[in-house]
């Protein structure tokens, strides 16, 4: 049995068009064709790149304090200006851009792993656990995520930051907290793609061959429920980023030698009426990275969406 | 209708139970103790600490803690502030109408922006000014609450200088002149919050109203020889607003995000500065307390979308 399906699979393929395509280009082939998010993957690559690469080609340390050109606007010397201190923006901006990145992945990667495990248990075992896990994710979505974000930094701040440094203990307690507080529609999400694909025929094939639980969800049902699973993923890319921004931009997150872009907002925004530029770069930093992921995001969901491959 | 009601009521219940369970104990996982500074503050003698400890049972086991502490709160003893000396019960009602004005206004004006301009979208879909309304809500709500804050501010206060950036309480004029005030400052706030939710909401109803539209009963409404104005107004928007009740009301907890940030900004004597400042202040009964109210509030609007839900479909049951 096994040992026919390629083959049948391969004559479907050459009936229908010369060149078989492969799941993923085929993907990516719709992808491009949504003009704005291949626009969006263009500028998040560019953002990447320049936040990687960016402090190695331009390195003017994002510490040097020089008061003789504190809150000077953008000039050769200082492309994109200068804080109250007198360091350099551009050098802080690339800088800060490595940690809300991070954190925006670190995040997500929390998130969707918690979403997809509680999702999958409650889709999969069914009954009472089910039920259990969709009240709880009822529990959670009900929950002020940025008020509780704030009480759990208050309460747990100083303690991780003596047991792990301020920088790494702030970075894992971010990231944590905003992965744990986002991980619901993906439960939800996966939970309905487990709902209706255990009942396909194919998963039915799989179970009376004999495949343990574990393998029929890892190899059956898991990989065709994972197209929403990456679009819901891209989103919380770009909300874990005005999270952390939005927690940053309180004062309440990075401690201020670590510039992320919300940090350097909040720096910024005592100081508008004279030192417009400060505030403006960090933010259209934002703006672009969160805008560009939101489209890409729309993209992928036109790109991933199984019933749109049978349409086109 | 009523035992519908009732019925919610009663599942928002154990949700509330949920909701502070789930605050107790971050609080008691939480390192440290309330009465630290007391602890090591030299002014009070070791005796009293430990008698005020025990007054107030912190040696208690957990389950105990928990329910007393949601005996208390369930009973409007939200506790004393260790910062402003006054009951926290009365900080959070001085704060809370200013907040509820301003969000209110805000999801008012989101709404009156997403229903005409997500139903125009969905009726002409893919035409210049669909992709013209796309863009810019996608836009609008790619743009961080605190950054059209300070672009507002920039624009607004400091470049035009025609809208002050921060918000008071007390206003020293008298009548008309006083109303003026009031909404003058609470324009760039409402605006704020209000064209961000506007954003994520046009796009909801433009979807809503794209499924609809294309159903048969919109056909016959028009073979009928309705007006399309009728025909879009009370039989697609009607039927297209299901969905969008429901998502406004998961929308909720942003809101609320969105508000603590533009309080902040504008400096709007709401609960969300007041969350703020407290947790500058070390203020931890007004901490839980606020985060507490939010959530509070998130239930309570979910149980009125629930039962607008049952307004607006009549296949729901009241049962």
């Amino acid at each position: 049995m096994a040992s026919r399906a390629p083959t049948l699979a391969a004559d479907l393929s050459l009936r229908g068009r010369p060149a078989a395509r492969s799941l993923w280009s085929e993907a990516f082939r719709r992808f491009r064709r949504h003009r704005l998010a291949t626009f969006g993957a263009v500028v998040l690559l560019f953002m990447v790149v320049a936040v990687l690469v960016g402090p190695f080609v331009y390195r003017v340390p994002i510490d040097e304090i020089d008061f003789k050109a504190k809150l000077q606007g953008p000039s050769w010397a200082h492309p994109l200006g200068t804080d109250d201190l007198g360091q350099d923006l551009l050098a802080r901006i690339l800088y800060g851009g490595r940690i809300s990145l991070a954190v925006g992945i670190a995040a997500m990667l929390i998130a969707v792993t918690i979403g997809v495990s509680v999702g999958a248990a409650a889709g999969h075992f069914g009954g009472t656990t089910d039920h259990t896990l969709m009240r709880l994710t009822d529990l959670f979505l009900s929950l002020p995520q940025l008020p509780l974000l704030l009480l759990i930094v208050y309460l747990f701040r100083d303690a991780l930051k003596k047991v792990l440094g301020p920088e790494a203990g702030i970075f894992i307690m971010i990231v944590v907290v905003i992965g744990g507080l986002r991980w619901m529609p993906v439960a939800r999400l996966v939970r309905a793609q487990f709902l209706s694909l255990r009942e396909k025929e194919f998963v039915e094939a799989a179970r009376s061959l004999g495949a343990p639980a574990l393998r029929q969800v890892a190899r059956h049902i898991l990989p065709n429920a994972l197209g929403p699973v990456i679009v819901a993923g891209t989103i919380d890319v770009a909300a874990a980023i005005i999270a952390e921004s939005s927690l940053s931009f309180l004062g309440l997150g990075f401690p201020p030698d670590i510039p992320t872009w919300g940090r350097i907002l909040f720096d910024a925004k005592d100081n508008l009426d004279f030192a417009p530029h400060w505030a403006v770069f960090p933010g259209t930093a934002i703006f672009l990275t969160v805008l560009s992921i939101n489209y890409i995001g729309d993209g992928l969901r036109d790109a991933l969406d199984p019933r749109k491959v049978l349409g086109q | 209708m009523f035992k519908y009601v009732i019925r919610r009521l009663l599942i928002a219940v154990p949700v509330l139970a949920g909701i502070s369970l789930v605050l107790f104990t971050i609080l008691a996982l939480a390192p440290g103790d309330p009465f630290e500074e007391l602890a090591t503050n030299p002014n009070v003698p070791r005796e009293v600490a430990q008698a005020l400890r025990k007054q107030f049972g912190l040696d208690d086991p957990v389950m105990v803690r928990y329910v007393r502490w949601f005996g208390s709160m369930a009973q409007g003893d939200w506790g004393f502030s260790f910062v402003s000396r006054v009951n926290v019960s009365t900080l959070i009602l001085q704060r809370l109408p200013t907040s509820l004005f301003v969000l209110g206004t805000a999801q008012l004006l989101g709404i009156l922006i997403a229903l005409p301009i997500g139903t125009l979208s969905a009726v002409r879909p893919y035409s210049l000014f669909d992709q013209v309304a796309t863009t810019l809500a996608f836009v609008g709500f790619s743009l961080p609450t605190f950054f059209t804050g300070i672009l507002f501010i920039l624009f607004f206060s400091i470049y035009l200088d025609w809208l002050p950036f921060i918000y008071r309480a007390a206003i020293g004029a008298a009548c008309w002149r006083w109303w003026w005030e009031r909404a003058r400052q609470a324009i760039m706030p409402v605006a704020v919050l209000g064209l961000f939710q506007g954003a994520a909401l046009t796009r909801f109803v433009r979807s809503a109203v794209l499924e609809v539209i294309r159903l048969d009963y919109i056909n016959t409404a028009r073979a009928k020889g309705l007006s399309e104005r009728v025909t879009v107004v009370k039989h697609a928007v009607r039927n297209a607003l299901i969905p969008v009740v429901t998502l406004v009301a998961l929308q909720i907890p942003t809101i609320f995000t969105g508000a603590v940030i533009t309080e902040q900004i504008f400096r709007v004597p709401g609960i969300g500065s007041l969350l703020i400042s407290s947790i500058l202040a070390n203020d931890t009964p007004v901490i839980m307390a606020i985060t507490f109210v939010f959530s509070g509030l998130v239930v309570l609007f979910n149980l009125l979308a629930d039962i607008l839900y049952g307004w607006l479909d009549p296949r729901i049951t009241y049962r």
